[in-house]
């Protein structure tokens, strides 16, 4: 005798509602199972996992293992999935959600610290570099330039400049760890007369609490930059990429 | 980028300024002529180049048209003929598995092996430098070709943008090999 079909419906599976009620695409009765994430996902076999496992597991309630596996941290949320997704079911939202279901202390050590870091200054640098290290590593890269650098006499780099149109963020691995690499972007800036400014805060680009998916600190860092851009007068958020 | 733009919409944080990309400033001023790049420099080298379309700023932010500044940008830097695109590309470029906290999650052989099928989509493309206008780009595809000891080099876009203007220092050229490190040296 054939066995009866499962009816999801019966099966339990709080993350599954937990997937419907937070997500706008969280209907996953929306997938097709044809594979289209998994074949196109460089994360896939890691851990035996792949996109579309995932989702069938979330979908069957094995809330245990979707909740347990480091696969969600070697998905990279880079959303390849849902943009070859015939249905757009978003996937990457489903591993941020699978991330958060981590007791906080138990997620990457290393991204959990450069969140941590992050939150230790208006700055907002994971590496935890302070407003005044800042300005000093700025004004002393600045100064070397134009000290030593024929022709680049009147380079700037200003802070704080209020009323600029760029306001200019700056990855902390750059003044931390290789100030040079920034002398390239202010001399490209100087050449087209750009009206740019850094800011004392808000400064450091990346954002590690939001691959943390920890929202309160993610929402926090967002807060500082934007009250950094809008204090400024600035009129646009300018990325170095 | 995305962190801040999706963290705008997410919890409704009303500001007044908008986000730019400096990849669609640079190919903006290069078509008024403010930027006046040229790849006179690369003419007899021939040292051939690939991009990385960073998946933060162009399958989750701009789209395709910023990707299709990016590569206006390169060949107008090193030379139409000196550029090779990667396969798939764009909008539906591979992660190079840099992105998501990767290279902080202590998951280095995950990572590693996630980032073969970056790795094997530069060296099908034959060439000598990847560049790669975003830092978790830069310090992954950096290390896939050091740890996979494949011989390109990794570099920022404006090392090569300000190469070309003949206004890269000495000391600003750790991410270009022997062959460059002396090319269009500023005339001082």
């Amino acid at each position: 005798m054939a066995e009866e079909a499962l009816k999801v419906s019966d099966l339990k599976g709080e993350f599954r509602k937990k997937v419907r009620e937070l997500l706008p695409k969280g209907n996953l009765d929306l997938c097709l199972t044809c594979g289209t994430c998994s074949g196109g996902c460089p994360a896939t076999g890691l851990e035996g996992m792949d996109p579309r496992k995932f989702v069938r597991m979330v979908m069957l309630g094995l809330d245990e293992e979707v909740t347990t596996t480091p696969w969600v941290w070697m998905c990279s949320m880079c959303q390849r999935c849902i943009y070859a997704c015939p249905m757009s079911v978003d996937i990457p939202q489903m591993v941020g959600l699978a991330r958060q279901a981590w007791p906080r202390e138990t997620r990457p050590k290393g991204i959990l610290g450069s969140c941590d870091m992050a939150l230790r200054h208006d700055t907002c640098s994971a590496m935890g570099t302070s407003e005044e290290d800042f300005e000093f590593v700025v004004e002393d890269v600045l100064a070397e330039v134009r000290e030593e650098q024929p022709g680049w006499e009147n380079l700037e780099a200003p802070i704080n400049k209020k009323g600029a149109m760029y306001f200019l963020n700056q990855n902390s691995r750059e003044p931390v760890t290789e100030p040079e690499e920034m002398v390239p972007l202010w001399k490209i800036l100087h050449l087209v007369g750009a009206d740019w400014t850094y800011g004392t805060k808000g400064w450091a680009a990346e954002n590690y609490c939001m691959f943390l998916q920890d929202w309160e600190a993610w929402e926090h860092i967002v807060r500082v930059k934007a009250k950094a851009v809008d204090d400024l007068e600035c009129k646009y958020w300018l990325n170095t990429e | 980028m995305f962190a801040v733009r999706a963290g705008l919409q997410k919890f409704n944080i009303e500001h007044n300024f908008e986000i730019e990309s400096i990849i669609r400033l640079y190919a903006r001023w290069i078509r008024e002529d403010k930027l006046k790049v040229n790849s006179d420099w690369n003419k007899d080298l021939q040292v051939k180049f690939t991009v990385q379309d960073p998946c933060q700023l162009v399958r989750k932010s701009f789209g395709d048209p910023v990707a299709e500044d990016l590569r206006y940008v390169v060949k107008k830097v090193v030379g139409e003929e000196n550029f090779v695109d990667m396969h798939p590309n764009r909008s539906n470029n591979y992660c190079c598995g840099g992105g998501g906290g990767y290279l902080q999650s202590g998951y280095t052989e995950a990572r590693h092996q996630y980032g073969k099928v970056k790795l094997n989509q530069i060296l099908a493309t034959k060439a000598d430098y990847c560049i790669a206008p975003c830092h978790n780009c830069h310090s992954q595809i950096h290390d896939l070709s050091e740890h996979f000891e494949a011989d390109y080099h990794t570099v920022h876009l404006w090392t090569l943008i300000a190469l070309s203007l003949g206004i890269l220092a000495e000391n600003e050229r750790e991410y270009l090999g022997d062959d460059l490190k002396e090319v269009n040296m500023p005339g001082y």
